[in-house]
């Protein structure tokens, strides 16, 4: 089903670390909204249509449960966009469009990874989308490990635990866990496939070792988008297989056609 | 809780929302514009599309093209700018794999195709037409390629030349999408409409520029972009109502339109159907929200038609 526009209620709204907050908002499947699913997208909007900034933000899923449905998001407060969201209490509401994008064909990392672990990896903010990823693939029967990388302390790590079997954690400022790049202690060779998501430097290395190693490489990416529905064309990546809008033929691509 | 319906006109609304517009009835006076709604289906789930006037799509070149690298969109005060380069997969393309979807929407279908050269032109509008399209927008506006673009958009002998040519094979009304940038905005209407046109809708974005102190050049690996929104829409007005003053055919105004209140300035100042772009953005159904705003104002004022008010400023 394609994207709808719901006017969501806000259940939570927390600051878990300096500029990074968590929202749950309640997302009823069962009145006909379409459920997202890992790597999908939304565009938020906690703001009149005639009021700053002028576009809505687009945010990943970072988890929903079917059950309570509830779909959550983690998001770094960056700038008005941003703090108009961390502003929101609960009770309150906001607009989302979506859910938008392809998100990772979980079924088919499972038929490659074929028993074998898959390696998920994540940059600061990029881990948002990975979590529900991570229980989709764990309720798959995929064995996962997780690598991180933070300029600093990490935040909502504890999260994945229950999914997955190792989570390793690098800093820029050796905080925490190794001292150094998580690119340096990937070794992609381990695993059947390797999926990521965070700064585009982080992943053209992560992209560079699973080339080398012969791994395939999921990357979902991350662009300045105005529609958030493929209309735009305002966030086309030019990719090896042509122009792509990483709203709609994204968010998530092969690496080897993103990056050299 | 009541299941999700996509965004349809409330009821109630008494007043008739028609408009009649080369021989066709539109079921609203709301036309999605070029570039912000894709070829239509995406925003299906979303809003009511057979509430729409039509769905101007994508705009489109004979064969295609990559569109621009580098930054593509930058917020402003009350406006976007936007640097897409008429990005497309070429007339063929659409034909074959976003038309059959696009006339599913029930509404009219609008193709809108630009070209670098005369010859171009006349080949996409050919192959648009025997495809079955309900109406065909030229776009001699786009500021956002570096040659042809606008190739056709400043000077009125220019657009005259492209219109005559185009005509001798559009079989379906003929609407050509004029730039702000036009050296006189009464001149280039009256040699589009004396080449032929059925009507003309305008304006497309203002060719803008923006620089990043950081790097210290320009945004926009092309330097100037086109800027949107409502920034823009007194002076697109001002341009709609000099056009409707210098033709006879129907002039579609568009330029920032993201209230109803807005839309019938527009309509006021003599337009006879109005098209929504960066809106889209802002709110992704805002083509029914302003149709809705249209309705309820003329219930509010016992207006039972628009053109009852059409052009009614001018006096």
């Amino acid at each position: 089903m394609s994207a709808v526009k719901f006017q969501a209620e806000v259940l939570e709204n927390l600051c878990i670390a300096p500029d990074i907050c968590r929202m749950t908002v309640r997302w009823p499947v069962s009145a006909g909204l379409p459920a997202p699913h890992a790597g999908q997208f939304y565009m938020l909007r906690s703001w009149a249509f005639d009021e700053t900034p002028m576009l809505s933000r687009p945010i990943s899923v970072h988890d929903y449960d079917a059950e309570k449905e509830t779909l959550t998001f983690l998001y770094q407060v960056k700038r008005e966009g941003t703090e108009k969201l961390k502003a929101l209490e609960a009770g309150q509401s906001l607009s989302l469009t979506g859910p938008c994008g392809n998100g990772f064909d979980t079924a088919e990392i499972v038929r490659t990874a074929a028993g074998r672990p898959v390696a998920v990896v994540g940059g600061g903010i990029g881990t948002a989308p990975l979590l529900l990823l991570c229980r989709e693939l764990s309720a798959a029967g995929c064995k996962l490990e997780l690598y991180c990388g933070f300029r600093d302390q990490p935040y909502g790590l504890e999260e994945f635990l229950p999914y997955c079997a190792a989570v390793s954690v690098a800093t820029d400022s050796g905080a925490v866990g190794y001292h150094g790049l998580v690119t340096e202690i990937l070794h992609p060779e381990q695993f059947a496939a390797v999926l990521t998501c965070g700064p585009m430097v982080m992943m053209r290395g992560v992209a560079k070792l699973c080339d080398a190693a012969g791994v395939p490489c999921l990357a979902s990416l991350e662009r300045k988008m105005a529609c958030g529905l493929g209309a735009c064309l305002g966030c086309t990546c030019h990719t090896k297989v042509g122009a792509k809008t990483v709203c709609k033929d994204g968010p998530v691509f092969p690496a080897e056609e993103v990056f050299e | 809780m009541a299941d999700y319906t996509a965004a349809s006109l409330p009821q109630g609304i008494s007043a008739d929302l028609h408009v009649d517009l080369f021989g066709k009835r539109l079921a609203g006076p709301v036309i999605a514009a070029s570039g912000t709604f894709g070829f239509g289906p995406e925003y299906a789930g979303i809003e009511d599309l057979t509430v729409l006037g039509g769905i101007s799509g994508k705009g489109l070149t004979l064969n295609g093209q990559p569109g621009n690298m580098g930054e593509r969109l930058l917020e402003t005060p009350s406006g976007l700018m936007n640097s897409i380069g008429l990005q497309n997969p070429g007339v063929q393309h659409f034909i074959d794999n976003e038309l059959p979807a696009m006339k599913t929407c029930g509404t009219s279908v609008w193709a809108n195709l630009g070209g670098h050269t005369i010859e171009e032109n006349v080949e996409g509008v050919r192959m648009l037409c025997e495809a079955g399209i309900d109406v065909l927008e030229l776009n001699i506006s786009c500021p956002n390629v570096k040659q042809g673009g606008l190739a056709f958009g400043i000077r009125a002998k220019d657009a005259e030349e492209v219109v005559s040519a185009v005509r001798k094979v559009c079989t379906v009304p003929l609407v050509v999408k004029l730039s702000p940038q036009a050296e006189s905005i009464p001149e280039m209407c009256k040699a589009v409409e004396a080449a032929g046109a059925d009507g003309i809708s305008l304006c497309n974005t203002f060719q803008a520029c923006a620089i990043d102190l950081e790097r210290r050049r320009p945004v926009f690996d092309n330097t100037f972009a086109g800027l949107s929104g409502p920034a823009i829409r007194p002076i697109a007005l001002r341009m709609v109502w000099q056009a409707v003053g210098a033709v006879k055919i129907p002039v579609i105004g568009l330029g920032g339109i993201a209230t109803g209140r807005d839309a019938l300035e527009f309509i006021m100042a003599g337009a006879s159907a109005v098209q929504v772009g960066t809106a889209n953005f802002q709110d992704p159904a805002a083509c029914v929200r302003i149709t809705a705003e249209i309705g309820q104002w003329m219930d509010a004022h016992h207006v039972a038609s628009l053109d009852e008010i059409r052009g009614c400023a001018r006096g």
